[in-house]
């Protein structure tokens, strides 16, 4: 399936980055490299604002605010790349820049062995588009952010057997116009908010301790998300010390393979690593051979290569309101869109850029272009890829528990690892619960998980309904050199797995 | 450029003198400027040159029952101190900071700014130094010489150079350059799927001879022709510098001293820290040094200057003086990361996370010679995707890759599968029963944070992989 971008206006983009001398900048820019022979060439203009703040036990450890902000030029001559950034916003500096790019092209085409070529756009002139949030967190108090947070430090560390407390929250709003020299001009404002609240217990004579951590996703939304809308703060909050404290008390686990009833705050990071990496375009023909990786589904498997059983369906999207990655436009100039990459189990398509989609056969790009800052140039990066849920019954959680005799629920992610292929991995979770007869029977500690991807997902017996689904997400998926990190959701159902290969790591493993 | 990285400090600095008289202040200013390339099969794939700057004002103020701290940092394009359109965005930076420092409270890590070691470095008032693709001339004459049929290269180059300028209300006025780079080349024979890896780190990018470096991994392609697949367990391992580099980068990371007194680390035991226990017989010293500790390349200027404040460092700490730590020495568990209030706190030594880390204390083993007294046992390339799987142990996880090699009778005898391993590099120290000698390495995992490293090849009678891995 494929959706076209839209063409969204919530909150206005911000005046101070509309009043940056952005048509000038692009007229002077892509006039240069132009004249200096690039067939294709685009004018980015990058601001990122991030606030920090961070508690423990109560105490503001960091409260910073960054912002970066450039101009990069990206040209396409003879079919050779260039690119150059500068943090002057000048017209002459982009001149500069534009040249600069040039030259690099020049200087390197040597070691340009092939020739890239785009795929065909429509033109989008003058296109805005600002992600949906209810209330700027610039536009709040940093005093009201620390009073929220040095609040629920408070209560938490109150609570019977939590010895320690962080607190911290992440605040991003991202703004770019883009312009190219087929006339499209886009200018996009994003916002987005990560939230995260810690707690740890001490045994000071055993010399042991144990953390259990928030689940709420980082999201994009404003400050709302910190008050209640997306997210059921004062339940989390509540029982997050007895968890812990029965997380310490808990049996350590019995090695061996076990059915897993996999929470959407664990699987989403699953999903991520084997599913959403392993179908990056890029990565499948090797541009990340050396740093990030390949991936065992390549090209060649197209249409053939069963990834999972029939009940797996993933797609991949830059739509969903409040996804980390959704957009408007991509760092190509391309429309959002909405498109398959497994279906019924099957492998189906592949996230591109503008220079992978024709040496897929593709005629248009679906828009996985970006870079995360001036200084970086775009490359394909990560839609929101998602797991579908049911579509005929709306299976809850419970109802995945109840078909497990003997197995494991997994909730909130941890710790992740996975090969330069996306075959092996291996995952933790903040809590594991032992399912007996159907039944949660309390916590077992010392728990990993590992599997190969491709059995990891033909063991996928069953997925929940829309009542389950839920947007996962990070705010730094790292790839490529230089590096560069990419906020990205990803939305699953509950999902029962059988005979997943569970390891004690307490036990040396 | 008009306005150099002096001029910005000393304006943000009047500026935040004249906002609020009785704090103290920090201005930090940093130009980057960096050119990258990077191939995968035998072609160009992305590049670019870039030039960012950035001014980060830090101001302290003094509160009722201590002293908050604010940060605020802003793009610092060229002309940003020279007239009132620059002076507006540099008041509402420390207007920022300051607000954001009296909303913070009273910080834990407050300390009196520390006085200058000397007066203001010479080369105070000159400019930012830079870079271009130019200085990748040699490389791509040799790396295009030498892409070939049959082969597909891939790989990265960077050169970056760095101007940092540093002023405190203290009177601290620090310029450092540090040119830094590397090149790393990841060749494959189709063929047989092999695959290998080397890096080098390069301040001086000409420097670099790409042509030995291929010709250095292509030796090791033919080690792939015979294909041996074995099961996970435990195997004597022989682990390259890298692969070693990575481990303890890890190590020393979590080396916070506050986490370890508040019982939430590895280096917490019942009642107290590990400080002074002894992980095993040899004795390995790893030590941080601005003076490269013997490896001229690895040195880096003694001076602490962040942004940030955490378990290990503080805003409060700038522009001290820092020098060469040792946080195990000869075997022993001997330094944890304080910053000055905490470490008053505790009663131990102010030490600053160091820029560079090289392990010592090995013999003279180069990693040929150690594969030569071997019997049986894997001789691994290098380790990737390391993360934390238990905290308390410090038991990480991460995968081999780009060659696992099965050493029999002193020889290397054909190439193993990939591995899944589950080890804490505290209890690698622990086992380890050979170091060979220390040499400069380019961790491989960690690279984009830290490359200043020298580690000796280690021998772990029994590294633990958990699982095979199909990836190659």
């Amino acid at each position: 399936m494929e959706r076209s971008g839209t063409h969204t206006v919530g909150h206005p983009v911000d005046q101070d980055f509309l009043a940056l001398p952005l048509t000038a900048l692009a007229d002077a820019a892509l006039d240069a490299a132009r004249r200096g022979g690039a067939q294709h060439a685009d004018l980015r203009v990058h601001r990122l604002r991030t606030q920090h703040l961070e508690l423990r036990d109560g105490r503001v450890v960091v409260a910073a605010d960054s912002e970066t902000l450039g101009l990069a030029v990206r040209v396409l001559r003879d079919g050779v790349w260039g690119f150059a950034a500068h943090v002057d916003l000048t017209p002459e500096v982009a001149v500069a820049t534009a040249r600069r790019a040039l030259d690099v092209t020049a200087t390197l085409a040597s070691l340009a062995t092939e020739r890239v070529t785009l795929a065909d756009e429509p033109v989008h002139a003058g296109a805005v588009w600002v992600s949906p949030y209810d209330v700027d967190p610039w536009a709040v108090d940093v005093a009201e952010k620390i009073a929220l947070l040095t609040d629920r430090s408070a209560a938490l560390l109150a609570a019977s057997g939590v010895d320690h407390v962080s607190a911290s929250l992440v605040q991003v709003k991202e703004q770019s116009f883009y312009a190219d020299t087929a006339g499209t001009t886009t200018t996009q404002q994003r916002v987005r908010v990560d939230p995260d609240i810690s707690i740890t217990t001490v045994d000071r004579a055993g010399g042991a301790f144990e953390s259990l951590r928030t689940l709420a996703p980082p999201a994009g939304r404003g400050w709302e998300y910190l008050t209640g809308t997306g997210w059921d703060w004062g339940a989390e909050l509540t029982e997050l010390p007895e968890l812990l404290a029965e997380k310490v008390r808990a049996p350590s686990v019995e090695a061996g393979p076990t059915d897993l009833v996999i929470d959407p705050t664990n699987l989403w990071l699953v999903i991520h690593e084997s599913i959403g990496h392993a179908t990056e375009y890029d990565r499948a023909i090797g541009y990340e051979a050396a740093y990030a990786g390949t991936s065992f589904a390549t090209p060649d498997k197209l249409g053939t290569l069963r990834y999972g059983s029939d009940v797996l369906t993933v797609t991949g999207d830059r739509t969903v309101p409040h996804g980390l990655a959704s957009v408007g436009y991509d760092d190509d100039g391309v429309a959002a869109q909405e498109f398959d990459l497994v279906r019924d189990g099957v492998l189906v398509g592949y996230q591109v850029d503008r220079s992978f989609a024709p040496r897929l056969g593709l005629d248009r790009s679906n828009g996985c272009a970006y870079a995360d800052s001036a200084e970086h140039v775009p490359l394909q990066r990560m839609a929101n890829v998602s797991l579908q849920p049911d579509p005929v019954t709306d299976r809850t959680t419970s109802d995945l528990i109840g078909a497990v005799e003997d197995g494991l629920y997994v909730v909130g992610d941890r710790s992740w690892s996975i090969d330069m292929q996306r075959y092996n991995f291996q995952f933790t979770g903040q809590r594991f619960h032992r399912i007996r007869g159907g039944e949660l029977v309390g916590q077992v500690r010392d728990v990993a998980y590992q599997a190969t991807t491709t059995d990891f997902w033909g063991s996928l017996e069953a997925v929940g309904g829309p009542s389950t689904w839920r947007l996962g997400g990070a705010f730094n998926c790292g790839k490529a050199q230089p590096g560069q990190v990419a906020p990205v959701s990803h939305g699953c159902p509950s999902a029962l797995l059988r005979g997943v290969d569970v390891l004690n790591t307490g036990s040396g493993s | 450029m008009s306005t150099t990285g002096s001029a910005l400090v000393e304006r943000a600095l009047a500026i935040a003198a004249s906002q609020v008289p009785d704090a103290g202040a920090v201005a930090l200013v940093r130009e980057v400027s960096e050119a990258v390339v990077r191939w995968a099969n035998s072609t160009m794939t992305t590049n670019g040159n870039t030039v960012e700057r950035r001014l980060s004002v830090v101001v302290l103020v003094p509160l009722d029952g201590g002293t908050g701290a604010g940060v605020v940092t802003v793009p610092a394009p060229t002309g940003l101190a020279d007239g009132p359109e620059g002076d507006a965005v540099l008041m509402d930076a420390v207007a920022g900071a300051v607000q954001a420092a009296r909303r913070a409270g009273p910080a834990r890590d407050a300390a009196p700014l520390p006085e200058p070691a000397g007066a203001a470095d010479a080369h105070w008032d000159d400019g930012a130094e830079d870079t271009s693709t130019a200085v990748f001339a040699r490389l791509a004459e040799e790396l295009g010489a030498s892409f070939r049929p049959g082969e597909a290269s891939f790989g990265f180059a960077d050169h970056r150079v760095t101007t940092t300028w540093l002023g405190t209300s203290a009177g601290v006025r620090r310029r450092w350059v540090e040119p830094s780079g590397s090149v790393e080349l990841n060749l494959k024979d189709p063929s047989t799927g092999t695959s290998v890896w080397g890096g080098e780190g390069a301040a001086d990018m000409g420097a670099v001879d790409v042509t030995a470096l291929v010709e250095r991994l292509r030796n090791r392609l033919p080690w792939g022709a015979r294909r041996i697949d074995l099961p996970a367990r435990r195997y004597e391992t022989l682990l390259p510098p890298s692969a070693v580099s990575d481990l303890m980068i890890y190590l020393a990371w979590s080396m916070g001293g506050r986490p370890a007194q508040e019982g939430r680390s590895a280096f917490s035991r019942a009642g107290g820290t590990r400080v002074g226990e002894r992980l095993g017989d040899l004795p390995l010293t790893l030590a941080g040094d601005p003076a490269g500790a013997g490896f001229a390349d690895l040195a880096y200027t003694p001076v602490l200057a962040t942004t940030y404040s955490g378990d290990e460092v503080s805003v409060f700490d700038n522009g001290a003086t820092t020098g060469r730590v040792e946080w195990v020495r000869d075997g022993t568990v001997a330094t944890l990361a304080y910053p000055r209030a905490a470490a008053t706190e505790y009663g131990a030594s102010f030490a600053a996370p160091t820029d560079n880390l090289v392990l010592t204390g090995g013999d003279d083993a180069t990693l040929e010679e150690m594969v030569a007294t071997t019997g049986r046992g894997l001789l691994l390339t290098c380790l990737w995707y390391i993360r934390e799987v238990d905290p308390t142990t410090l038991l990480l996880t991460g995968l081999t890759r780009d060659g696992v090699y099965l050493m029999e009778g002193g020889e290397i005898v054909g190439e193993v599968n990939n591995f899944r391993f589950n080890e804490s590099p505290l209890d690698l120290l622990r086992r380890a029963t050979e170091a060979g000698a220390t040499e400069r390495t380019l961790p491989r995992e960690w690279k984009d944070w830290f490359t200043r490293a020298a580690m000796p090849p280690l021998r772990v009678p029994d590294f633990h992989m958990t699982s095979v891995s199909l990836g190659r």
